[in-house]
């Protein structure tokens, strides 16, 4: 039995259907609330939960189906029964069709209506031990902060796991918002070194100098300004890992230095010639094609070799779509505790809208839209508008498409709004049959609207 | 003999009142009685008022107004008791439902049962049976009862509990005449505190 309670909203003008509807529904242990009209109920959708919505179909003002229509967006997740004085197959066709779940003819049998409940409830049950299965599933989406169902990442995290328990060096590539220093964090913690200290370091961010400084530390007086004597962070990593974001950015000294790290596990601070030993694990990532800077003569490729003895490649998130709302899902639940904020879930509209989004900015600019989102939304469900995702300024031609595949998936996109979503229209457009152009819908995600009539 | 709607008065006789419009079968109301005095151990007063209720009937849905039955119950009922079961033998209906057997006050004073769709005309003691039955389902509600899916009364017998839903007469007959050891336990509470003792995880349907 389901220990969550289920609470149903009676949505009718006349006093005595609210009243007598509540009396019946509270003697079956429900908790029932009601409201005199459309908007009332509206408001109260906004603020609380709600399993069941019992809706009478005429009412002044905004009617039955107007209610449900509002109450599909605000809380997916509530069933609707449409209650109704006059059995039509109209309404019960046009209340069905915007997602009421059944209709009651008032006055109903007491036998109809326990029915009805009970099957609702036993339904919400199922749902949530659904859920739950689907929770424990997600578990296995997971390596550690990281979230991803789709094949590739899955290959990704076997091997950091496998590459976690070694002490070897890992390269990390892909690129920016892949996710490369959280896979890096996460290798750090299913590493034997998890109790030791993980420290990241971006080597585009200081000037050579300064990240010399930064990695090996330096004496008083070693340069002007060095007052005292400082570790850098190859000491502070001892025992642990050491990351070392946007290698590809060092300069040719540098990487000269930290190739003698590598090769020798001992270096001199700055201004300093006492070596020092390290036992540190070195986790380098960089989003720039080494090889070819191997080639171009800009990295070592001595310091290449050392670092590329498990590379990791991050695939980006257009190479994995169908991650999308499985991390959108993971976003909502993680910022919800962090902005103090309950988000249901994302319309069907805003959905597919993002599942056909390029994101050059991969999994970072989606956290980041999602979280704008968040914040901006005024419902419990985030719509399209919420994204803020605008498409080219009029007259301003769209980004050029990354690959092959997204000019496929824009131009597919493209007929099948100019065919007003009729698919075989649209295949003979693209001189395609209709089954291989399903196929690509449903590998692009692209969404199907109705076809005009 | 004015009092305010819904406060319950514990203790005190149940009052036991035939409100129909035939004759009183005196058998099927002293079985009524023994049953719930026997279910609730309380003392039960039966009369036969001879007033009956008034502007309950709804002539366009030719029932009765089982709300407004209660609310002339409540009414009149006498001063010492501390709930009040109508028997009626019209027909009861609340406004979203084509019909009800009977209805009663959620920790209220006032219960009604009807008999118009529960009488077995060739039998007697069924009558009784599943008046009884309804009665003591009716004032549970009264004593802060809710529907109950227990499957076994308090005797141990493979039946739905008596504060079972009964929406229909099948569902009257299949259920037993007594409460189930949760209901039991969750009536003693309510004489003891005089009021509800639902908590979140007790409740059935919660």
């Amino acid at each position: 039995m389901s220990t969550a309670s289920t609470r149903i909203l009676i949505v009718d003008d006349e006093e005595i259907v609210r009243e007598s509807l509540t009396g019946w529904l509270e003697k079956d242990g429900y908790t029932v609330a009601s409201a005199a009209d459309g908007p009332s109920a509206i408001e109260k959708l906004h603020h609380e939960p709600w399993a069941i919505l019992l809706v009478d179909m005429k009412m002044p003002g905004m009617d039955g189906l107007q209610v449900l229509e509002q109450a599909r967006k605000i809380q997916p997740q509530a069933t609707t029964v449409i209650m109704t004085a006059y059995a039509t197959v109209e309404t019960a066709v046009s209340a069905m069709k915007i997602g009421a779940y059944d209709y009651l003819v008032k006055p109903f049998d007491p036998e109809e209506l326990s029915l009805m409940i009970q099957k609702i409830v036993r339904q919400d049950e199922l749902l949530r031990e659904n859920e739950t299965l689907r929770r424990a599933l997600k578990r296995d989406y997971h390596f550690r902060d990281l979230v991803s169902k789709s094949a590739l990442m899955q290959n990704v995290f076997e091997l950091a796991r496998t590459a976690a328990r070694s002490q070897s060096t890992i390269l990390v590539l892909g690129e920016s918002g892949t996710g490369k220093e959280l896979l890096a964090r996460a290798i750090h913690i299913e590493s034997p070194r998890h109790s030791g200290p993980f420290v990241a370091v971006s080597c585009a961010a200081l000037t050579e100098t300064l990240l010399e400084s930064e990695l090996f530390g330096h004496e008083k007086g070693a340069f002007t300004g060095a007052a005292a004597r400082r570790r850098g962070t190859f000491e502070t990593a001892q025992g642990g890992t050491i990351f070392l974001d946007e290698i590809g950015d060092v300069s040719p000294k540098l990487q000269v230095d930290l190739l003698r790290v590598l090769e020798d596990r001992r270096f001199c601070r700055v201004g300093g010639s006492e070596p020092i030993a390290v036992d540190v694990r070195v986790i380098a990532a960089t989003n720039r094609d080494l090889n070819k800077a191997v080639l171009d003569g800009t990295f070592r490729d001595d310091l290449f070799y050392r670092l590329n003895v498990i590379p990791i490649t991050v695939p980006p998130l257009r190479d994995r779509r169908e991650d999308i709302p499985l991390l959108v899902e993971h976003f909502i639940e993680r910022m919800s505790a962090e902005l103090g904020r309950k988000v249901d879930g994302v319309s069907r509209d805003a959905m597919a809208m993002l599942m056909s989004h390029p994101f050059p900015g991969n999994v970072r600019e989606l956290r980041n839209i999602v979280e704008r989102a968040m914040v901006c939304a005024s419902g419990p469900v985030l719509q399209v508008i919420d994204f803020g995702l605008v498409g080219p300024a009029p007259g301003q031609p769209a980004a050029p498409p990354a690959s092959l595949e997204e000019v496929e998936r824009r131009h597919i996109a493209a007929i099948l709004e100019q065919s007003g979503g009729n698919v075989s229209q649209a295949a003979r457009i693209l001189d395609i049959d209709r089954v291989t152009l399903y196929n690509k819908i449903k590998k692009y995600g692209l969404r199907l609207r109705e076809p005009a009539v | 003999m004015e009092r305010p709607d819904g406060q319950a008065r514990l203790p005190g006789p149940i009052a036991l009142w035939w409100i129909g419009e035939a004759a009183v079968d005196g058998d099927v109301v002293k079985t009524v009685a023994e049953r719930v005095a026997r279910e609730f151990a309380r003392e039960v007063a039966v009369q036969t008022p001879i007033e009956r209720p008034a502007g309950t009937l709804d002539a366009k849905r030719r029932q009765h107004s089982s709300r407004e039955m209660l609310k002339w119950l409540v009414a009149h009922a006498p001063a010492d008791a501390s709930r009040v079961l109508g028997l009626t033998d019209v027909d009861l209906f609340i406004p979203v439902l084509t019909f009800v057997f009977g209805e009663a006050q959620l920790e209220g004073v006032a219960a009604v049962v009807s008999a118009a769709r529960l009488a077995a005309p060739a039998d007697r003691r069924l009558t009784a049976a599943r008046l009884a039955r309804e009665a003591v389902h009716e004032l549970g509600h009264t004593f802060g009862l809710v529907h109950c899916d227990a499957l076994e009364d308090e005797d141990g017998r493979a039946a739905p509990c008596v504060m079972a839903r009964s929406p229909s007469v099948r569902a009257v007959d299949a259920k037993s005449a007594r409460l189930c050891p949760g209901c039991r336990a969750r009536y003693v509470t309510f004489q003891q505190d005089g009021s509800h003792v639902y908590r979140e995880h007790e409740n059935p349907h919660r």
